[in-house]
């Protein structure tokens, strides 16, 4: 490979290690690497004023320029920027005189997805992925897919409990073909359709990370792609709840986020009620509830006034 | 934004060129003729990188290119992927060559501060979208080649699938080497559709010859003739700049 010196030392990056901004002059302090991807690696910082902030760096100027700029373009949406916020954007110069573009954006902690659900049960799946669709629909609103969609590139952050994307590397204008995908997620691969940027692309992606949760070590396509997605779906007992939602967007059947969403709020809301019912069904029998007292106390009355007549 | 043409030669292969030209020279032929030259290097399941394989990341310098070497596995992505940074590579090249001549010798956008490097990429990626492409694909199918040809066919049934969701449109043609009589053998002529590959690739090649240089020699040829004649129609129709040189 052309470039595997120079990723020696932007994809090691020890603890410790001062990065100071070729432009700006802002130093960063590396705690730590959060993750390493196709086009760069990301680190937690810390700022001069104290702050952690995520910064990432890469050895490819084109990918990462085009990431900065869909970062800036999301910081316009209304209602709301989807996605992590852009702080700065600077080169740093190592010590070899060689220059790496980076950016710093927010730090978003929380919990991976997978390990959140099996502490916390598939009841959440759909609250969480209700929730990333409304974020979801921010970007589409704007013209964009996130396009590499996957069970890496989100988090699960706290207070208030809710799903994020963190990676935009993939996200592409609508009507261009999506620049970064990873195989499992990708429609195309499974012959489900093009690589062409459309609200429908994003959705097949969040029904595979439900898929990649249930199948942690995913599985390769056969000969018919498609079916054998879906034979794998309806395997999968412990997304029972969800199959139809799934397999629709697995379909594309939803033009848009806002339709997936309603149906995860519907089943979410159906399935708490199932709950209470079956909870109510196992209270306390030695306990009477106020309907049943008022009932016994109308029969008893009505008996009352029979019996006086 | 319409732009003009760009040209790339996907050499696919597993080894080193044991017959005829040198290779890198003639990629650095091909290079000059404004043709890109980039080489996907296959691993075999327990190889490590070999030293057979230097020899392909010199093709892929001298003709101006990108270069991967990779396992079967990942083959699909690979081939996207090194098409596309080609595309974004040449076309960045020439964008440095317009800044040069605006604001001086030194000046390329890596050099720029990134606001500015952020709108010239900008339209960088734009160019890259919106281009027409011509990619003429060299797969190697000498006997060493055997258990990987199903998955070089995949590959490119599967990079069809990436460039024809860009807006600007494509043509590839497929030659295998060594050819029966000749260097190459035609698999698929220019098209801008893969499907048919499904029911057309070759066959392996017995022997172990593989005749690099004048594999892609040939290949110049067969580019010369589709260029030229749609370079002609192009102009016939629009002034539109080709970055074709």
């Amino acid at each position: 490979m052309l470039s595997q010196k120079k990723q020696i030392s932007v994809f090691n990056l020890p603890i410790g290690t001062q990065l100071v901004g070729k432009w700006n002059n802002h130093r960063y302090l590396v705690q730590g690497m959060l993750g390493k991807g196709a086009i760069g690696a990301v680190y937690l910082v810390k700022r001069t004023d104290g702050h952690l902030v995520a910064l990432k760096i890469s050895d490819q100027m084109a990918a990462i320029s085009s990431e900065i700029n869909v970062l800036k373009k999301l910081a316009k949406v209304q209602g709301g920027s989807p996605g992590p916020s852009l702080f700065e954007v600077d080169d740093w110069t190592n010590a070899q005189g060689e220059s790496y573009p980076f950016y710093t954006m927010e730090y978003i902690q929380g919990e991976r997805l997978d390990h959140f659900l099996k502490r916390n049960g598939i009841d959440w799946l759909g609250v969480l992925f209700s929730q990333l669709l409304t974020e979801l629909e921010q970007l589409h609103h704007a013209g964009f897919v996130l396009g590499d969609l996957k069970l890496e590139n989100v988090i699960v952050a706290k207070n208030p409990t809710r799903l994020r994307f963190i990676d935009v590397g993939g996200v592409t204008m609508f009507g261009r073909s999506v620049k970064e995908y990873t195989e499992f997620y990708d429609r195309g691969y499974w012959k489900c359709g093009d690589r062409k940027a459309e609200p429908k692309y994003d959705l097949f992606s969040l029904a595979m990370i439900a898929l990649n949760y249930v199948y942690p070590k995913q599985f390769k396509k056969t000969n018919q792609p498609k079916q054998y997605l879906l034979m794998k779906l309806k395997q999968s007992n412990l997304l029972k709840p969800y199959h139809v939602i799934l397999q629709g967007a697995l379909l594309g059947q939803y033009q848009k986020c806002s339709e997936m969403k309603r149906d995860f709020q519907k089943t979410s809301l159906s399935r708490i009620n199932k709950n209470r019912v079956s909870m109510m069904s196992q209270s306390d029998p030695s306990e009477p509830s106020w309907l049943e007292i008022i009932i016994f106390s109308s029969i008893s009355l009505i008996l009352f006034v029979f019996a006086t007549l | 934004m319409k732009t003009g043409r760009l040209k790339q030669i996907l050499l696919i292969t597993d080894g080193c060129s044991n017959q005829g030209e040198d290779p890198r020279l003639v990629a650095n032929i091909i290079r000059e003729q404004g043709i890109t030259v980039n080489v996907i290097g296959v691993l075999d399941q327990n190889e490590t990188e070999s030293d057979s394989l230097v020899e392909v990341e010199e093709i892929a310098s001298a003709g101006g290119g990108v270069c991967q070497i990779v396992y079967p596995q990942i083959l699909s992505q690979t081939v996207q992927a090194v098409t596309k940074q080609a595309m974004t590579q040449t076309l960045q090249g020439v964008v440095n060559q317009e800044l040069r001549q605006i604001l001086g010798e030194e000046q390329t956008i890596e050099e720029l501060p990134p606001d500015k490097r952020g709108e010239v990429m900008e339209v960088v990626e734009d160019m890259t979208e919106t281009c027409d492409m011509e990619l003429l694909v060299l797969v190697d199918t000498s006997a060493s080649m055997q258990k990987k040809l199903m998955t070089v066919k995949e590959a490119l049934i599967d990079l069809s699938i990436s460039m024809n969701s860009r807006i600007g449109d494509n043509k590839f043609a497929i030659y295998s080497f060594p050819g029966k009589k000749k260097a190459i053998d035609k698999v698929l002529d220019w098209s801008a559709k893969l499907n048919k590959l499904e029911t057309v690739f070759p066959k392996l090649t017995s022997g172990g010859i593989t005749p690099t240089g004048p594999a892609l020699k040939e290949a110049l040829h067969l580019f010369g003739q589709s260029g030229l004649l749609r370079s002609l129609r192009k102009n016939a129709e629009s002034e539109e700049a080709d970055f074709s040189f």
